[in-house]
């Protein structure tokens, strides 16, 4: 700073004194782009991605150790797709088997504590004015926000599909897959069914994460936002089990989230997978439009 | 709407043009709480604008509705002449603020902070992102700790830090929130230089502070707050001289002096060791050597006389009142 006096004074700034060039005026990536790199340079979402990562490894290893190497059929448990009894024959099926054990709650759970803090965290902390002053623009900077926690939420579903994918190979043999419907396509087919799913959970993570958004505009403390998140979504997984609620449930929003098993159909059934994509949707435009409609008109007190 | 940067001729004290923040009745109500009541502020082009004002009379509250944070009650605030807070896109690329502190992301690097918020701008060009964030921590001195995390910042390494983020583009006005906060001695002066270096390129600086020499030393023009309420603003010099300055006598015979002196109209006598200050009486100047003559006449000792100027403390003190606590 001692060299700010006199001689360097007109020097500070950058070869632009007109407002900048007109290229770098559009709404830009920069903000996005940043917002992207802080959120996955946080140890916070890396020790999630973790854990996440760490759910296929228990599941390979349990199934390994219950079968004791023995090729034999586990029997076909109730309610959920029995892809864990498949799993021995093939370690594709350790994909399947990590998505539908990790999507009710971990999954979820995840969504929700990136979402819950990505605006009210940085409220708390008072960067948030900063990036006001800056001018991010509010509708700019939530629509980084939510697309950062889609950008989470993709990234969740694969390191739970590459860690599956990765300990199912390193397991178990690999090889045809045999379908829900009783056909058998090759291993090739096997693996973009398996990325197709992988696509549906992650966009099945939609609402949970604009319910996050939504949240954490209400809120100047991150850690309130997440446990509001996270128990809104006890709370919901909850009543989606009680057979009295019927009526309300085709409305909850994980409702129709094991439907990706439809994917494993021959053929494919879109029924149930595309109202589970309109569900989201909804439960992105509403949550969406409330969280706009809070932060633009919210008063930056911290 | 938007012109060029600055002004043609920069130099500071130039009131010419449209001023660069002007309220009408701007007011702030939390609750039952009335943070800022009515204020008529106008801030001329090319000022060094000290805001003051004791704890809690309104000053962040202002300077948040200044900068688009907070919507005011009612009034309006006008900000290089748009409106806020619609005009916060096409404004505040052109301002830098320092707003009740810094803050910062922890887990980053100094350097890295910087890089985020001048992200945050859409004005601001990727391309010379580094260059610009390479020299706004050059002229807060902090180079040499760029690379280090602002988790492990002290207090004053982290105003700088702030300090930088308002500094990352020339700018046509910077709003400082109290800036010297936490610095040490050769930090505020540095801090000085550099508002008077940026004031002396035509920079528009609003700055508040509870400072008053530092105000003193810095500010073209002031405005006081107290309780919400604007009790008065101006040049520097209106200001303390809007306060009459004191009779100073330094004499070894204090009580005589006293007697004499209140005599002579001399009000609010206050004796301190051997110096004897005074109020002058209002009304037509008192002729300062005809109560020289008087004391020396009562055979007191005069060592020193004369009369002190009235400082901006004193006149901030008249006006505010001389109570500690803060006003609920
Ligand atoms: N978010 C809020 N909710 C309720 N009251 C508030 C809020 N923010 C400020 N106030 C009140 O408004 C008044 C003005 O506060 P403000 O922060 O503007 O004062 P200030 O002049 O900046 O004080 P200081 O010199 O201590 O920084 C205070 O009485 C404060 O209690
Ligand atoms: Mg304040």
């Amino acid at each position: 700073m001692s060299r700010a006096e006199a001689a360097d004074a007109g020097a500070t700034a950058a070869p632009a004194p007109a407002p900048a060039p007109a290229a770098a005026r559009r709404w830009g990536l920069s903000l996005l782009l940043s917002e992207v790199t802080t959120t996955f340079r946080r140890w916070r979402t890396l020790a999630l991605l973790g854990v996440l990562a760490a759910v296929p490894i228990l599941i390979g290893i349990a199934v390994k150790i219950e079968t004791g190497g023995d090729g034999g059929d586990g029997g076909h448990g109730g309610g959920g797709p029995a892809f864990i009894s498949q799993v021995t024959n093939n370690g594709l099926f350790l994909v399947f088997t990590s998505l539908a054990a990790t999507l009710p709650f971990f999954l979820p759970m995840a969504i929700g504590v990136i979402a819950g803090d990505s605006v009210a965290g940085e409220a708390g902390s008072g960067t948030l004015r900063y990036l006001l002053v800056a001018p991010a623009g509010r509708t700019r900077l939530l629509l980084a926000k939510y697309a950062t926690t889609m950008a989470f939420c993709f990234a969740a579903t694969l390191v739970v599909a590459v860690s599956a994918l990765a300990v199912g190979a390193l397991l178990f043999p690999l090889g045809e897959v045999t379908l829900i419907s009783g056909t058998t396509i090759g291993f090739g087919e096997g693996l973009l069914r398996a990325l197709a799913i992988a696509a549906v959970v992650a966009l099945s993570l939609v609402g949970v994460a604009a319910l996050g958004l939504f949240v954490s505009t209400l809120t100047t403390s991150g850690v309130a936002a997440m446990a509001t998140t996270v128990g809104l979504l006890i709370t919901v997984q909850i009543l989606d089990q009680f057979p009295q609620l019927s009526a309300i449930q085709p409305y909850l929003f994980p409702h129709y989230w094991l439907s990706f098993a439809d994917l494993l159909r021959d053929p494919v059934y879109w029924d149930q997978v595309l109202r589970n994509l309109g569900l989201q949707a909804l439960y992105a435009a509403v949550f969406g439009s409330a969280a706009w409609a809070r932060f633009t008109t919210k008063d930056i007190t911290v | 709407m938007e012109e060029g940067r600055t002004g043609p001729k920069p130099w500071p004290g130039a009131a010419e043009g449209a001023p660069v923040v002007e309220t009408r009745g701007l007011t702030k109500r939390f609750g039952a709480q009335l943070a800022v009541d009515g204020l008529d502020l106008v801030v001329p082009r090319g000022s060094v604008f000290g805001f003051l004002g004791p704890n809690g009379s309104g000053k962040t509250t202002t300077i948040r509705m200044l900068m688009g944070l907070i919507e005011p009650t009612s009034g309006t605030a006008r900000v290089l002449g748009e409106e806020m807070p619609r005009g916060t896109r096409r404004v505040l690329p052109r301002v830098g603020a320092l707003i009740e502190g810094p803050a910062l992301y922890g887990f980053l690097s100094g350097r890295d902070n910087l890089m985020r918020f001048d992200a945050a701008d859409p004005t601001a060009d990727a391309r010379t992102r580094r260059a610009r964030v390479g020299h706004a921590l050059d002229r807060v001195g902090l180079t040499s700790a760029a690379g280090k995390k602002a988790r492990a910042y002290s207090l004053g390494m982290k105003q700088r830090l702030g300090l930088a983020a308002a500094l990352l583009q020339p700018r046509e006005l910077l709003v400082l929130d109290e800036p010297t906060n936490g610095l040490d001695p050769q930090g505020m002066r540095e801090i000085r230089t550099l508002v008077r270096s940026l004031a002396s390129e035509g920079t528009t600086v609003f700055l508040s502070s509870h400072l008053l020499d530092e105000i003193e030393q810095v500010c073209t023009h002031v405005a006081v707050m107290a309780r919400g309420r604007l009790l008065t603003q101006g040049t520097v010099g209106e200001l303390a001289s809007s306060t009459r300055g004191r009779l100073a006598v330094t004499t070894p015979d204090t009580a005589e002096a006293v007697r004499v002196l209140k005599e002579h109209g001399v009000n609010d006598l206050a004796v301190l060791d051997d110096r004897v200050t005074g109020e002058l009486p209002a009304g037509p100047a008192t002729e300062l050597a005809d109560l020289n003559a008087a004391l020396v006449r009562a055979d007191v000792r005069v060592r020193a006389f004369g009369t002190e100027r009235a400082s901006l403390e004193d006149a901030f003190v008249a006006l505010t009142g001389e109570g500690f606590d803060v006003a609920g």
